[in-house]
């Protein structure tokens, strides 16, 4: 990782600080779902961040958000490689047929069943982590990160429509799990 | 509309992503449909619990350090101090004068600054789960939390009595340093009291200002420099203040 940026330039900074450090808690997030890793999100939002401020004087757009956790990804990607070289910590591969597999497979239980138990924090965090990358990666962006459709397939550079249906499978998977607690006595 | 395709547009209902007329197409099947009915209440179920639900992380501290030092710093300091020291010399201004130029100076800039920052950092502390590190009613919980964490230990006061409910303590990040916050409640306002240490011993009263429409009761004491930060009335703010000193005063400090 770079220690230092080496652009001097004191009202860049400032304004970067001003624009792009009050996001620091939005990309720390997103790292730490695509990761699942604290040590390596931190390195990895700080990388972000050096990175977006090396690129700063030629940003003009989309908005901040959207295009700090674009850089954050291409960042990921970097970590996810080197984990793929570590035997230890296999990259997570999602086969094509997962993509494509139909939605309804997921819910088997009657349609008259409600969720009802709350999740704490722990849960939430918990069972979104069980998501497989692409699906993890779309509803970090939607639910917790808002996200539009336009602006989840710009960073995660696929179709609107891919977004659609990686969505509707991350939150079927994820009703399916919620169901899958409720059923355990807690 | 059958099932699969219903499926697959309830989630940009959810989301607001359907024009009205597909939105309509996605009701009406939804209608009559109990299945999709039940994805339907279930997801946006989900949707409110992940929203409300403390799903997101707070960004370390010396995360947030180590991205602050490895910017370049602003170099305000040293360029306003150039400037003076041209005047200060070029002219037959005494140097009692210039010193009190400078001090006016200085301060007008890095007041503003740091109040800025201080109100970032309350708005940073209303987002969910990021208020308190240490939740606690009890001064002598909150107090000895800090201990080791900064360079001053921060006096905790309970002024539940007097209205204002401590609600535990927090680290923050203020004008580039860790800096400690202790955190109040008010009927349903928060009150984050920011405290660090100042050079100087010599006391300065309060004054009260507003900044992007939140209040700050600024003052100094014993070494201290305080920042009650709130989105409480300025009268309230002020009496907040009034009685926290008047504590201090009267060394009922945790």
């Amino acid at each position: 990782m770079p220690v230092k940026a080496s652009d001097d330039d004191p009202e860049k900074a400032r304004r970067f600080r001003e624009t792009a450090l009050p996001f620091l808690d939005d990309v720390y997030t997103l790292a730490r779902y695509l990761l699942r890793d604290a040590a390596d999100a931190e390195d990895a939002v700080q990388e972000c961040f050096l990175r977006a401020f090396k690129h700063f004087g030629s940003y003009r757009g989309p908005a901040m958000k959207p295009w700090l956790f674009a850089i954050l990804r291409n960042v990921c990607r970097a970590e996810y490689a080197r984990r793929a070289t570590t035997p230890t910590s296999p990259i997570e591969d999602v086969p094509e047929s997962a993509e494509q597999a139909p939605l309804w497979h997921e819910v088997q239980e009657t349609p008259e069943a409600q969720l009802l138990r709350r999740w704490d924090s722990d849960t939430v965090r918990r069972l979104i982590a069980t998501l497989a990358e692409p699906f993890r990666e779309t509803f970090v962006l939607r639910e917790i990160q808002n996200l539009s459709y336009r602006e989840i397939a710009d960073v995660a550079e696929v179709p609107v429509g891919t977004v659609m249906s990686r969505l509707a499978r991350a939150r079927a998977m994820l009703r399916s799990a919620w169901m899958a607690e409720e059923e355990q006595p807690k | 509309m059958n099932c699969d395709e219903a499926e697959l547009l309830l989630h940009a209902l959810i989301d607001g992503e359907l024009d009205a007329g597909h939105a309509r197409d996605v009701e009406n099947h939804v209608a009559g449909c109990p299945r999709c009915a039940a994805a339907l209440q279930d997801y946006r179920a989900m949707s409110k619990m992940i929203a409300e639900g403390g799903a997101r992380y707070k960004a370390p501290l010396e995360l947030r350090r180590r991205i602050e030092t490895a910017l370049p710093q602003p170099r305000a300091v040293p360029s306003r101090r150039a400037v003076l020291r041209g005047f200060a010399m070029g002219s037959a201004v005494s140097a009692m004068a210039a010193t009190g130029l400078v001090a006016i100076v200085l301060r007008n800039d890095d007041v503003e600054r740091i109040q800025s920052e201080v109100v970032s950092a309350h708005l940073r502390s209303l987002q969910a789960g990021h208020l308190t590190d240490v939740i606690s009613t009890d001064q002598h919980t909150v107090k000895p939390w800090f201990n080791g964490k900064l360079d001053v230990s921060p006096p905790v006061i309970d002024l539940t009595a007097q209205g204002f409910t401590l609600i535990g303590g927090r680290l923050d990040y203020v004008d580039a340093r860790a800096i400690g916050a202790v955190v109040y409640r008010r009927r349903q306002h928060v009150i984050n009291l920011f405290v660090a240490q100042t050079g100087s011993t010599e006391r300065r009263a309060a004054k009260i200002e507003t900044v992007q429409g939140f209040n700050i009761r600024h003052w100094s004491d014993r070494g201290l420099n305080y920042w009650a930060v709130s989105d409480l009335a300025k009268d309230e703010l002020a009496d907040f203040g009034e009685r926290f000193e008047s504590a201090m005063k009267g060394g009922t400090a945790g």
